[in-house]
Order: structure tokens, then C-alpha cells, then sequence
């Protein structure tokens, strides 16, 4: 008779887990969009890789973080946890064992993720094929490397909690401070870090990433949107270009990689949000040489050089921009205090990304071989342009 | 004959196309494809390229094939090269494949082979290698696949001349350690596996000291059954 009840019992416990596992193909496109809106893939599939297998090394001033495997491999991904430890790591930091994840994870962001998006990120990575690898542990300094202290950093610096919308804001407000906020995470990015790499929220400084500046969203000195039309923002964040701005670097490939897939409405709803971020001063600029007259007086010729020899023939006669080439006169990564990305740009050239507002978009050439004494001439002449601040 | 005159023609729609392209250089219509590649010619152009001292191949009239799975192997990192995987880290299928036939759709003349001392012994092995292989180390005869002239066979082999030659012994030694990869099933990592690194040298030095023939259009078909099976990416859907 206990066999009896126990065998039922049995069943229906797996009767319910089967219940709870089914996925319906609504929740698993809904998923596959939000992992879109996440940029999940950005760390999570190696370029090349199997998709979401992990393996991609992020680098970090505390060391090198490999991305984990968040495949449905029980072994090496995830495929053993349930969806309330799915929802524990990206609501909470939390891994199945207990321990903390590294902020690396951008779950500060993630814990505004309402929960029945969460579940459905789950029930989309759960119907991918399961891929069995393991990668590379990371190699971080050694403070960095004790995994208990991140709970210390967990109490210093991470406050849970999903996402309230406003009453007092539209719809369209609400969703859009929902995905930047959340999935997006656009500050994981775009805000200053502190020294023990929490996002200073108050900062107008944005942060490093991948040799980039990526900048402020609180000052229209740098990347803030405020004052921008919403169809101009929209576009900014869509098609990666509008007018003269135009995506670069990390950038473009989160344009290319997860923006540009996202539905019209929420991109509107973002470029609304992004627009009303209480714009903040532009911080105090950083240290710079101090020229004699004549130091500045050669260094204005041989700018002036190397833009007529290089620079010119796109970007105009006065820096006005052409077809092909961004005006530069009055442009943001010419006027902003950082140069940081002024000098990936010209050193490294590129293209924005190709999207449907933009499938062939034009490119800048490297400068590979033009001399520091060259760079910080032509750097200078644009930045003494008329026009600029 | 009929098929000879088709040929003639071709050449000379060629030859008017490299003289445009030549004296358009400084400033190419706005709206063009010209226009678009500027920041690929910055190192791929005929003026950057250099048989003796240089590393950056030659792009033009090789295969439209071979450089499309080039740009689509950089993009997924199956191809290392940094700022190759830059350039093309966020462009999609079709723009590649846009740039890759603009590169393929012109020929420009090759410089001369650059002359390097190499012994006797090494040109015969360089020499057998290209042309016969090395049946009992299982090494097919590049020409095998690459074409009896080498100059490459359509749509995916690429010309195996007018490269230089630190270049051949890079790709080589990136084949067999796995920075260049292509879509399975990697024919060339097999091959660079059987080769000893005397051989690489050989093999490199040789081709690299072959001049460039007047036609060196890629052959439209291999000379025999390839002895190997290459993948390659599937092209964009017209």
C-alpha cells in the first residue's frame, strides 16, 4: 500500500516538473528576443563559438574573466539548474552553492529583470542544443580570486530588487527605463567604476571597456541623448549611425549584435528613457600639456599637415563632414574630455556596424603608422577647429 | 576560338576596369562600392604591397569564394588576426560579400618575386612539394588543388603566387597550430600537420620566388579529383 502511494506520489511529483519544464514556443521566442535585448551572446558565445557555450575572455582590471558555458550541459553548464536558481543568480548574484557571482555578470543590472522574464531567458537556453564544454577558470589577481569576498562586496555595494515602474511616467518611459536599466545594462558599460569595480551611479564619467571610452549617458558633452529628437536617438541606437553619430567599437557590436534585433516599440521606449536621464555637467577635464606658444605653433602646422595629407579628402575642407565621412567640427569624440576614443578611431579605423538603416555603411582607414608627434598635431588642429566648444 | 576571343575581350573589359580604378584612385565616385573599401586598401592597396619585406597579401583577382570565407572566418575568429577581425568584426554576410567580389572583380599587375637566396637542396624539396607532394608522408602536391599553374581554382582555392614569402610560412605555421581555420572540414590544418617545418620553409621560399604569370586568373576547375575534402561558409543568399 505505501509502494503503491509512493509510486503515485512519485508520478505526480514528475507529472508537475514535466508541467513546469514545458515550455511553451511563445515563452522560448519571447526568450530567444530578451536574450537579444540582453546581449547574452556578447560574453557568452565565443566569436566562433558554440552559441552560449561560453569561453570568451573578459578582460578586467582585476583579471581575466572566461565566460561560462549557460548551455543545458549538466555537466559543464547549466543544465542542472532549476529556473528558481537560474532566477537566484541574475536577481540575486547568487550561485546554486550559495556563493556569489562576480559582478563581472552584470546582475546588478539583471536583478530588475521581472521574473517572468527571467524564466523565459531559461526556457529559451534550455531549448538550444547542449554543449559540452568546459572553459578556462578565471585568472584573476589574487584578492579578486577569493570568491567569498564578493559577498562582502555583494553587502557593500548591490542592492536587489526588480523594477518598479513609475506611475507618474508614460508606458513608453517605464519600458524603456525597464530595459536600460535591466537587461540592457547599458551602465554596466557606460558608468564610471569605482576601485573596487562598483558603478559609481552620481559619476558624469563613463567607463572603460575593451580599450574604449564608452561615455556618460548623463552628459550631452558625451554620450547623453538629451535635447536629441526621439526618431534621431532611435535611429542612434537601431542603425547604429544618425547624421554625424555613428556607433564604434564595443559600441557597434552591441548594435549589430543585439540592438538592431529589437522591436521598434522598445527602441523608442529606450531612446524616450535615455533622453530624460537628468543631464548631469560635464566633469571637470583631465590634465593637459601645457604648450609654449611656439610648441603650439608647430604643433597646429604639422596638424594641419597630417589632416590635408590623410583627413581631407572626406572629411572636407573645414572638417564639415561629406557623404561618406562624419562631420567633425563640433563632434562629440572630438569635443569630449576623453581622447581615448579619438585615438582608437584613427589608429584603428572601422567600419559601424552594417544594419538595415545602414547595410553598407563607409569606413575609416587605420593610421596605423602615423607617429604619436603626428596624432597629438592632428588631435589638437580638429579640436581648434571653429565650431567646437 | 570563339572561347579565345571571349578571353581577349574579357581581358581588355579588365584591363580598362584596373586603368578606372587606377586613376580614380584619389577620389572614387561617392556612392560606390570604390568608396566603401577604402579602409581595406589602406594595406590591401597596389601600392602597399611588398613581395620582399611585406606581410599583407594581395587581394585582387583571387576567387570571390576563398576571400568571402576569408572575411566570414576573421568575423567568427576562426582566422586570428587583429585587425582583421576588427574591421570586419560587425559587418554582415552580404556587405561582405560585396567587398569580397570587388577584390576578386579586379586585377591589378603583380610586382616581381622577390629574390632570395635559397640552397639548392631547398628549391628541389620547395619545387617537389608544390609539384608532386610526398606520397609516403601522405602530402598531396599543392597544385593538386591550387591548379597546375597555381594561380587558383574556382570558386573557394586561392593563388598561391605573389605572396610573400614570411607570409606562406605564416599561414602555415597558423594552420598548424590553429589561428587560421576554416569551415570544416579544414583541409589545410590536415595538410600543414604532415609538413616539418624544413618543409614549410621550402615550400614558402619556392612559391614565393615564382613570378606571376600575365593570365593569372584562377582556373575554372581543379585538374583532378581533390585528394582532399575543404569545407567552406554557404554565400549569402542573392
Amino acid at each position: 500500500m505505501r509502494r503503491k502511494l509512493l509510486s503515485v506520489l512519485v508520478l505526480f511529483g514528475m507529472l508537475l516538473s514535466a508541467v513546469a519544464a514545458a515550455a511553451s514556443p511563445e515563452q522560448i521566442e519571447r526568450g530567444r528576443y530578451l536574450a537579444r535585448a540582453g546581449n547574452c551572446a556578447g560574453c557568452h558565445t565565443a566569436p566562433g563559438g558554440a552559441d552560449f557555450a561560453g569561453g570568451r575572455a573578459v578582460h578586467s582590471p582585476f583579471g581575466t574573466f572566461y565566460a561560462p558555458n549557460i548551455t543545458a550541459d549538466p555537466d559543464t553548464g547549466i543544465g542542472r539548474w532549476s529556473v528558481e536558481q537560474f532566477r537566484q543568480a541574475l536577481q540575486r548574484g547568487r550561485r546554486p552553492d550559495g556563493s556569489a557571482l562576480y559582478p563581472a555578470c552584470p546582475y546588478p543590472n539583471f536583478t530588475r529583470v521581472h521574473a517572468a522574464d527571467i524564466d523565459a531567458i531559461y526556457a529559451y537556453l534550455r531549448s538550444l542544443p547542449a554543449v559540452r564544454q568546459s572553459n578556462p577558470p578565471h585568472d584573476l589577481a589574487t584578492l579578486a580570486s577569493l570568491r567569498p569576498l564578493m559577498r562582502v562586496w555583494q553587502w557593500l555595494y548591490f542592492s536587489p530588487g526588480e523594477f518598479r515602474p513609475d506611475p507618474a511616467k508614460s508606458e513608453r518611459w517605464n519600458r524603456g527605463a525597464y530595459l536600460v536599466e535591466g537587461l540592457g545594462h547599458c551602465s554596466a558599460c557606460h558608468a564610471e567604476r569605482n576601485l573596487l569595480g562598483a558603478e559609481d551611479r552620481e559619476s558624469s564619467r563613463g567607463g572603460l571597456v575593451q580599450g574604449w571610452y564608452a561615455p556618460s549617458l548623463y552628459t550631452p558633452a558625451e554620450a547623453g541623448l538629451q535635447g536629441w529628437p526621439l526618431e534621431r536617438a532611435a535611429a542612434l541606437l537601431r542603425h547604429g549611425k544618425a547624421g554625424d553619430a555613428s556607433t564604434m567599437g564595443p559600441m557597434a557590436d552591441v548594435v549589430f549584435n543585439s540592438l538592431q534585433y529589437l522591436d521598434e516599440a522598445d527602441i523608442l521606449a529606450m531612446a524616450e528613457y535615455l533622453r530624460s536621464l537628468p543631464e548631469r555637467p560635464a566633469a571637470a577635464p583631465g590634465r593637459r600639456i601645457r604648450l609654449s606658444p611656439q610648441q603650439r605653433e608647430a604643433a597646429l602646422a604639422l596638424g594641419s599637415k597630417v589632416y590635408g595629407e590623410h583627413c581631407r579628402d572626406c572629411h572636407g575642407e573645414a572638417a564639415q563632414g561629406s557623404e561618406v565621412a562624419p562631420r567633425l567640427a563640433g563632434n562629440r569624440v572630438l569635443t569630449m574630455d576623453d581622447r581615448t576614443n579619438l585615438v582608437q578611431i584613427i589608429r584603428q579605423g572601422g567600419y559601424p556596424p552594417s544594419t538595415q538603416g545602414d547595410p553598407r555603411p563607409f569606413g575609416m582607414p587605420p593610421f596605423h603608422a602615423l607617429s604619436e608627434r603626428e596624432l597629438d598635431a592632428v588631435i589638437l588642429y580638429l579640436r581648434e577647429q571653429p565650431g567646437n566648444p | 576560338m570563339k572561347r579565345f576571343a571571349a578571353a581577349i575581350r574579357m581581358r581588355c573589359a579588365l584591363l580598362l576596369t584596373v586603368a578606372g580604378t587606377a586613376t580614380a584612385w584619389a577620389a572614387p565616385p561617392t556612392d560606390s562600392i570604390d568608396q566603401r573599401v577604402l579602409p581595406c586598401l589602406s594595406c590591401h592597396g597596389e601600392r602597399r604591397v611588398d613581395l620582399q619585406e611585406g606581410y599583407v597579401p594581395y587581394l585582387y583577382g583571387k576567387p570571390a569564394g576563398y576571400l568571402y570565407n576569408q572575411l566570414i572566418n576573421y568575423r567568427e575568429a576562426r582566422r586570428r588576426h587583429r585587425t582583421m577581425e576588427y574591421m570586419v568584426g560587425h559587418l554582415s554576410d552580404e556587405y561582405l560579400w560585396e567587398i569580397a567580389r570587388y577584390f576578386a572583380e579586379r586585377d591589378l599587375p603583380y610586382p616581381a618575386p622577390a629574390g632570395e637566396p635559397v640552397s639548392e637542396a631547398q628549391r628541389a624539396r620547395g619545387r617537389q612539394l608544390v609539384r608532386e607532394g610526398d606520397p609516403a608522408r601522405d602530402i598531396p602536391a599543392c597544385q593538386s588543388c591550387h591548379g597546375e599553374r597555381l594561380t587558383g581554382v574556382q570558386p573557394n582555392t586561392p593563388s598561391l603566387l605573389g605572396l610573400p614569402r614570411i607570409y606562406l610560412m605564416a599561414q602555415l605555421g597558423a594552420w598548424r597550430v590553429g589561428t587560421r581555420r576554416a569551415a570544416a572540414p579544414d583541409c589545410m590544418h590536415v595538410i600543414a600537420e604532415r609538413l616539418s617545418p624544413q618543409d614549410v620553409q621550402a615550400v614558402a621560399a619556392w612559391l614565393a620566388a615564382q613570378p606571376v604569370p600575365a593570365d593569372h586568373a584562377p582556373a575554372a576547375e581543379p585538374v583532378a579529383e581533390p585528394p582532399l575534402e575543404c569545407g567552406s561558409v554557404a554565400l549569402p543568399r542573392p
